[in-house]
């Protein structure tokens, strides 16, 4: 029987066809926030395990970059709002169902503590910037100076310095917290059955981390530190593939609205960009060239890492993307 | 009180004059619109049959909407009526990918703006604007838990349908099939 179905949907020339209100604004700010999240979560956990001194870059270094990415992709969700006049009506509730709710507070907590954290290492920064990157060494030593102009601020950065361990208990819940946030901030969209699905959040984490990693990798001079990194990059980037067959599997075996969007990335027009994007050159290929450099290829580790974070980057504007186009039919 | 409405698909001519009136009625900007109309035809040549619907806003019961709104600007009012206050809204766009209806939209100035059930003119008793000028009399706003209002009726003895019942959000506009 050839059944027929036509359904002339609304016409509404300033809103329809497409409901795409979320542009680059939102992915590049969970990829940043992923980012933030990675380097929050090294830093404090190898600190929590005593291995600071060890792990430089981890621990001391990389997490200076942090709060730039944050107050970057904080920017992004500025401009990502149509009201922007009213933009401090989110510090002035907290709505306990709200995911973007949760988002703004988290934001509001995380930045505060992703400057403090650098700022008790600037005696090892100066240091370190002396010899590597000296680019940023007037920078860091003009922070230095700042700092101890302003008797109060010392201060408190010195108590936190004296208590950095109980610090980075605090930095490491808020960073998983961080890191979950960027993908349940999808999940939570019931009416967008790409995003309706609780492995979202798992993998944005796993995601985010991964991008840290590389980072870290990237900036560290010395051979252990690399190793270790690149170590624990191959355990997320497996992790992350594993998680992302569960996606799939999720879909096909629920109902038809998610099957469908499973079908956008199963020949659908989403298909290219994410299995040679996203999975190929993001996942596969800087797990397969890290894998050969620790059987003694030497490959430049710059390649892994960028791949890594280009790989992260892409995921999330093609699920953002996706996730737009999927809808309940009726 | 439960406000709600019944849109009798058998009725409908699909003139939009409903769209027009809440145009009107609501200053919505051009190139708007809180209402529209929806054709659908199925089934296999000679015996189509052809469904109009007029839909709108569902003011559902359990509403994603208003969950995922950061500031509160998304809320439901007395009769279960879902609005959204202008000078709160920030403009994330959160309650349009909420709604699996597509009901909301940005407004020009900033803000998310949708149906309300006209509920400057429902509080004083009198019909939505879209219910008061449709010519066919397929619309029918009322209050549920009245059993004997207009539409407690309709939906008794009618048989009826929602919009996507498995998006789970419990949708109060009634469809007369
Ligand atoms: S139809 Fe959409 S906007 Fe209206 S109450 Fe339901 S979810 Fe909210
Ligand atoms: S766009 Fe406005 S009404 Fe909608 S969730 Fe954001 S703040 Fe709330």
């Amino acid at each position: 029987m050839k059944e027929e179905l036509i359904i002339s949907g609304r016409n509404i020339p300033n809103i329809d066809p497409v409901l795409h209100i979320w542009h680059w604004q939102i992915p590049l700010y969970l990829f940043l926030g992923g980012l933030a999240a990675g380097l929050l979560f090294f830093a404090s956990y190898f600190y929590i395990r005593g291995r600071g001194n060890e792990l430089k870059t981890s621990v001391q270094i990389a997490p200076a970059f942090a709060p730039f990415f944050i107050i970057i992709g904080l920017l992004a969700l500025l401009l990502d709002l149509k009201h922007q006049l009213y933009f401090w009506r989110l510090y002035t509730t907290f709505r306990i169902e709200s995911p973007m709710s949760w988002g703004a507070w988290t934001l509001g907590v995380v930045l505060p503590l992703s400057f403090i954290w650098p700022l008790t290492y600037l005696k090892e920064m100066k240091k370190y910037f002396s010899k590597n990157f000296t680019f940023m060494y007037p920078i860091v030593s003009w922070v230095d100076t700042f700092i101890k102009s302003i008797k109060p601020l010392e201060k408190l950065i010195k108590w936190f310095t004296k208590h950095r361990y109980g610090l980075a208990w605090v930095v490491i819940v808020i960073s998983v917290i961080l890191g979950v946030y960027t993908g349940i901030l999808l999940s939570a969209f019931n009416a967008r059955p790409l995003w309706n699905t609780s492995i979202l959040g798992p993998l944005f984490l796993t995601s985010g981390l991964s991008t840290g990693a590389a980072l870290i990798m990237w900036s560290s001079k010395s051979v252990k530190e690399r190793i270790i990194f690149s170590r624990i990059d191959i355990l997320l980037v497996a992790v992350e593939l594993f998680f992302i067959v569960h996606l799939f599997m999720g879909f096909l075996a629920s109902g038809a609205v998610q099957i469908e969007s499973a079908q956008l990335f199963l020949g659908g027009e989403f298909t290219a960009i994410f299995w040679i994007g996203v999975v190929g050159i993001g996942l596969v290929l800087p797990l397969i060239l890290e894998t050969m450099e620790l059987f003694g290829f030497h490959v430049p580790i710059s390649i892994p890492a960028l791949l890594i974070l280009i790989g992260g980057l892409i995921f999330r504007f093609v699920m953002v993307d996706a996730g737009q186009v999927t809808r309940y039919l009726y | 009180m439960r406000y709600a409405m019944a849109m009798d698909t058998k009725k409908c001519v699909g003139c939009g004059d409903c769209v027009v009136a809440c145009q009107t009625e609501n200053n919505v900007p051009l190139g708007y619109a809180r209402d529209w109309i929806v054709e659908k035809v199925e089934g296999t040549y000679p015996s189509l049959n052809l469904e109009l619907r007029s839909e709108r806003c569902n003011h559902c019961e359990n509403t994603p909407c208003v969950r995922t709104c950061p500031t509160g600007a998304s809320h439901v009012i007395e009769g279960g009526i879902v609005k959204v206050t202008h000078d709160e809204c920030i403009g994330c766009g959160a309650c349009i990918q909420a709604c699996p209806y597509e009901a909301r939209y940005f407004h020009p100035d900033g803000y998310v703006d949708k149906c309300t059930f006209c509920d400057h003119r429902t509080s004083k008793g009198q019909d939505t604007a879209c219910v008061a000028v449709c010519p066919t009399h397929s619309l029918t706003f009322g209050d549920l838990d009245d059993e004997n209002s207009p539409i407690s009726k309709l939906l008794r003895n009618r048989k009826w349908k929602t919009l996507a019942p498995e998006a789970g959000t419990k949708p109060n506009v009634y469809f007369l099939i």
